[in-house]
């Protein structure tokens, strides 16, 4: 056992590379592509779940750890690991990648091979990025895992596949230039791009303020560009629009978010509060904002792009209102938020293939011919608007509460008209599209429900959205041990003593109530 | 200390002038009819046979022969080995675009391998006037290469041009020697090291340096000297652009770090800021350029240009730093390149037609395999993380950094982003789903030989390794980088002349 432990991670990499190769040699017959990647997708998914498994709790710190040399100069390290933060989100990742091969099994007709393998080089490159404990690593895990989506992007494009993949790429691309350079300071000034070891030099103060806030604002644009926060999302739409799904499910949110967490927040924590009264209202005015823009997209990729702003930026709140309970809330929500996405680009990728249109006012009245896409739909927008008994109850609610009481009132209630909108434009689209008179589209196509493939996808993830509503503490008690470790834990201010957040509002009266 | 046969210090070349000399003979005794293209496997053996030696030359103790003219050391057998296998692959490639019926094809051959004595000659030797004949045989053979397709209307233009400004720079470059000789007495680099900061008329030994590196920086195309490049590119066959765009600047980056690191060190205040500007210069210029190009040849040699300006940044390092970022970056920078052009030979054949981006539209459904590997050269020019280009960069501008120049290692990276435009077009003209009313949609598969296949694999394995385990390839730079300072006199072999003062 000790040796699986010891080489988990390793191989949780290397196997989708290993597909991908395998792919990329084995001939493109009777769907011989699809199978070795379902195959190793859900390979991973279950290396994956050996994480949780055995998984030590009361333990802090990093667990299933690697540290060999790699590269003598600079020195970098193949430093890996995972704790509380990464686990559920390597498994996340791992769920997510079997769901996208079957969304893409009849969607993909030709040059199945370099989707499959560009797949599945993805797949590595994110699984990668979650586990890199050593900077230079995981700055190499996060440029891979621009390529692969950008051509897949310029190729399995619905009509303007190159236009959006030149988009995302130069978005995405353009931020971690400076992210390079300052991770190159970093290392020039401490001659280490361990995590761990820059994280107590930073705490120790043995770097300059004024070039740490620089440093630490270079980090930030990078990730905020991927997450997206509010003025930086116009690649979002554009590329749900034209994305493959199997890849539109994963390309936003949780890299950059994660990031944020453990690389922003978790390495500069001074500078992080610094900007935190500045991200919370960016946060704020995304989660109306895109609620808003939401309501008026003709698209159904557009509207879920728009949603998409408005969720994630309710979880960068949660990260810059810089509480314990927000954090917990926050990797909950990315997990929960993750599930619905999978299950929301899955369903409206099976409508837009049976009828090849992404109109919204060219649907109607689908309900009474196919109730089983009509059922899981609801279930999954009723989850995104939050709805209790559902996962993404748990971690809006918690959000939002830690916000009323550790941050600011009026922020929570201002974000909270988000949740409103969010039922406004999730029910009005289910209402537009299922319900009302049948479109002349829908009489047009004979009913093509879900079939056991879909269904082999759709039944887990619906049943994971209740579970996770239901019984949240089983994967609240491990994320608790990654956002805050034990030694720092102090509940009753439920905030690390280094990041006391300054008033960003008159909100005495919050911290009374707090008290 | 044991004296080593001087012929062991020049072994490669020795093995790549007799395999030259061999090929044309028997291109001249075979009958006119008969097929010509099994020369160019002899001359590929013959340059395997040269790069084994070069790494042979090792296990030699580092010194010098025939009079202190060349040296061994592991700087030399860095650039020996780099130009021996670009060499290789761009035989390779030669071998399957060069037409059957070429009735020139040996002395094609030849060439290369005539060619590459020089560039080789070139980092080993440290006698000015060897270097300058070294560089004219180079220099010779390569203008007759960029003109070989006599027969159209681009071929002669390219090679006259290059000859003319090329000939024009080596000008510069001998004028530079005969003023150094002119104020040290001497024409032995080790010598002139030891002369030249005590020379008595210094403006005679700066105005010798400014000429050199006028002669050099046209080699190696950096800006403003760049403006044959575009041309001469455009013209020459493709497979002769990948040797051009390689080898002979890989040869020059070797003499330019010898000229300012162990010639003149100590004038380091002046050519740092002079290298600065140039390299700032050379990558937006070429970028700039490069951005607007619709015709492949000419972006890729603008994206050369702009290469060479990331490479001079590593010159803002001081001493063996820098020497060793500027040797991996060459590697690196040599291995993708002469993979793109090998790509692009590929798909557009030996003709004098213009390859242009929108013919590469849909190359991933046309042909999977050069379609992945055009994209994927294309990424590594980009610098992605796990390719070779990266790490060249990166130790370039981390170079950069460790001398001071964090300006420059800024305007290096907003330039790569810039550079990503470009690259990322091409890369995404290839990935685009050819339209069914395309004329041009279903052009002829290309056809992947077995020498071909050879060269490509060899281009994609060189970068990937540079990019995941660059770990042997820097040991051998910074070893490489260490031998490059000039010894103390004495350990040197008695020149042939003995030393006089310049009166």
């Amino acid at each position: 056992m000790q040796a699986i432990n010891q080489s988990i991670l390793t191989l949780i990499l290397l196997v989708p590379l290993a597909g991908a190769i395998l792919v990329a040699i084995a001939p493109d017959r009777v769907k011989l592509p699809n199978w070795i990647a379902l195959a190793t997708t859900l390979f991973t998914f279950l290396l994956t779940l050996h994480l949780p498994a055995h998984f030590v709790l009361g333990q802090s710190g990093f667990q299933f750890e690697i540290n060999h040399p790699w590269i003598e100069d600079p020195a970098i390290y193949y430093h890996v690991g995972v704790d509380g933060l990464s686990l559920w989100l390597v498994v996340l990742t791992g769920l997510l990648a079997p769901v996208g091969v079957l969304a893409s099994w009849n969607a993909i007709k030709e040059r199945r091979k370099i989707f499959y393998s560009l797949f599945l080089v993805q797949q590595t490159a994110m699984l990668g990025v979650f586990v890199s404990l050593d900077l230079m690593l995981y700055y190499g895990f996060w440029e891979l895992s621009l390529v692969p989506m950008a051509i897949l992007i310029a190729m399995y494009g619905r009509k303007d596949g190159p236009k959006a993949a030149l988009k995302f790429f130069l978005f995405t691309f353009i931020p971690s230039a400076p992210l390079l350079v300052a991770i190159l300071w970093l290392y020039a000034r401490t001659g280490s791009f361990d995590f761990a070891t820059l994280r107590l030099l930073i705490a120790q103060g043995s770097l300059p303020a004024g070039a740490l806030f620089w440093a630490a604002l270079a980090f930030l644009a990078a990730f905020a560009v991927k997450v997206p926060v509010f003025p930086l999302h116009g690649w979002l739409a554009d590329t749900y629009k034209e994305a493959p799904v199997a890849l539109a499910m994963v390309v936003a949110g949780k890299l950059g978010l994660y990031s944020m967490l453990r690389f922003h927040v978790g390495l500069f924590p001074a500078q992080a509060r610094e900007m935190a009264p500045l991200l919370i209202a960016l946060a704020v005015i995304g989660v109306l904002y895109g609620g808003c823009l939401a309501l008026v997209q003709r698209d159904f990729w557009r509207l879920i792009a728009f949603a998409a702003v408005s969720q994630l930026s309710l979880i960068v709140l949660a990260i810059y209102g810089l509480t314990f309970t927000g954090w917990n809330g926050g990797v909950y929500q990315i997990l929960s938020d993750g599930v619905a996405e999978g299950a929301v680009f899955l369903l409206l990728g099976t409508l837009y293939d049976h009828y090849a249109t992404s109109q919204i006012s060219a649907y109607g009245g689908l309900a009474a011919k196919l109730p089983r896409v009509t059922g899981f739909f609801v279930l999954t927008s009723l989850t995104m608007v939050g709805l209790p008994m559902l996962s993404g109850f748990v971690g809006e609610f918690t959000i939002l509460s830690s916000t009323f009481t550790g941050v600011s009132r009026g922020w929570a209630i201002t974000a909270t008209l988000g949740v409103i909108l969010s039922a406004a434009y999730m029910l009005w689209l289910v209402q537009r599209v299922f319900y009302g008179p049948e479109s002349a589209l829908a009489s047009s196509q004979p009913a093509g429900d879900l079939r056991f493939r879909e269904l082999s996808v759709l039944v887990p993830l619906a049943v994971l959205m209740l579970v996770m509503g239901v019984a949240p503490s089983l994967w609240f008690t491990t994320i608790q041990t990654g956002v805050h470790p034990p030694q720092v834990r102090d509940f009753a201010h439920d905030r690390p003593n280094v990041l006391t957040l300054p008033s960003i509002e008159p909100n005495a009266s919050a911290r009374e109530g707090q008290r | 200390m044991t004296q080593v046969p001087a012929i062991y210090r020049i072994l490669p070349e020795v093995i790549l002038t007799l395999t030259g000399v061999a090929i044309m003979l028997i291109d001249a005794s075979l009958p006119a009819h008969w097929r010509r293209r099994n020369l160019g496997w002899i001359a590929a053996v013959g340059t395997t046979l040269a790069l084994w030696a070069s790494i042979w030359q090792l296990s030699l103790p580092e010194g010098t022969a025939f009079f202190a003219t060349v040296e061994t050391s592991v700087f030399t057998v860095f650039f020996h080995v780099l130009i021996c296998a670009i060499v290789l692959v761009a035989l390779l490639l030669s071998l399957d675009s060069l037409p059957e019926a070429n009735p020139h094809q040996g002395e094609f051959y030849a060439l290369v391998l005539f060619g590459a004595v020089g560039m080789c000659l070139l980092t080993s030797a440290i006698e000015l006037l060897l270097v300058f004949i070294a560089l004219e045989i180079s220099s010779i053979s390569t203008y007759i290469l960029a003109g070989f397709r006599k027969q159209t209307g681009r071929g002669p233009e390219a090679a006259i041009k290059y000859f003319l400004l090329g000939s024009f720079a080596t000008a510069f470059f001998l004028y530079g020697i005969a003023l150094i000789f002119g104020a040290t007495g001497t024409t032995q680099i080790y010598e002139i090291a030891h002369l030249a900061p005590t020379a008595q008329n210094h403006s005679l030994v700066v105005a010798a340096l400014a000429l050199m590196l006028v002669g050099i920086l046209f080699k190696v195309s950096a800006a403003p000297l760049h403006i044959w490049t575009p041309d001469v590119y455009e013209g020459a066959p493709l497979p002769v652009v990948a040797l051009l765009s390689t080898a002979p600047k890989a040869a020059a980056f070797a003499l330019l770090l010898r000229v300012v690191y162990e010639i003149f060190p100590s004038l380091h205040a002046l050519w740092a800021p002079l290298l600065w500007i140039v390299a700032v210069l050379s990558m937006t210029v070429g970028n700039f350029a490069a951005l607007r190009q619709q015709n492949v040849k000419r972006m890729l040699a603008y994206s050369s240009i702009a290469h060479a300006g990331y490479l001079l940044a590593a010159f803002a390092a001081i001493g063996s730093v820098g020497i060793a970022a500027a040797s991996f970056y060459t590697a690196a920078y040599a291995a993708m390149n002469v993979g793109i052009f090998a790509v692009v030979a590929v798909v557009s054949g030996y003709g004098d037609e213009l390859p242009l981006i929108s013919d590469f539209r849909g190359l991933i459904y046309r042909s999977p395999l050069l379609g992945s590997l055009l994209i994927f050269f294309l990424v590594s020019l980009t610098g992605i993380p796990f390719t070779g280009g990266f790490f060249g960069k990166f130790y370039a501008f981390s170079a950069a950094v460790d001398g001071g120049a964090i300006a420059l290692a800024i305007i290096g990276l907003l330039n790569s982003g810039l550079a990503a435009g470009y690259y990322l077009r091409f890369a995404l003209v290839a990935a685009k789903r050819p339209e069914a009313g395309d004329v041009k949609a279903e052009p002829p598969k290309p056809r992947v030989g077995i020498a071909v296949g050879a060269a490509l694999a060899f281009a994609v394995i060189a970068t990937l390794l540079l990019g995941i385990v660059p770990n042997a390839v820097l040991h051998a730079a910074q070893s490489g980088a260490h031998t490059l300072q000039a010894p103390p006199l004495t350990q040197v072999d008695p020149p042939a002349v003995p030393l006089q003062s310049p009166q």
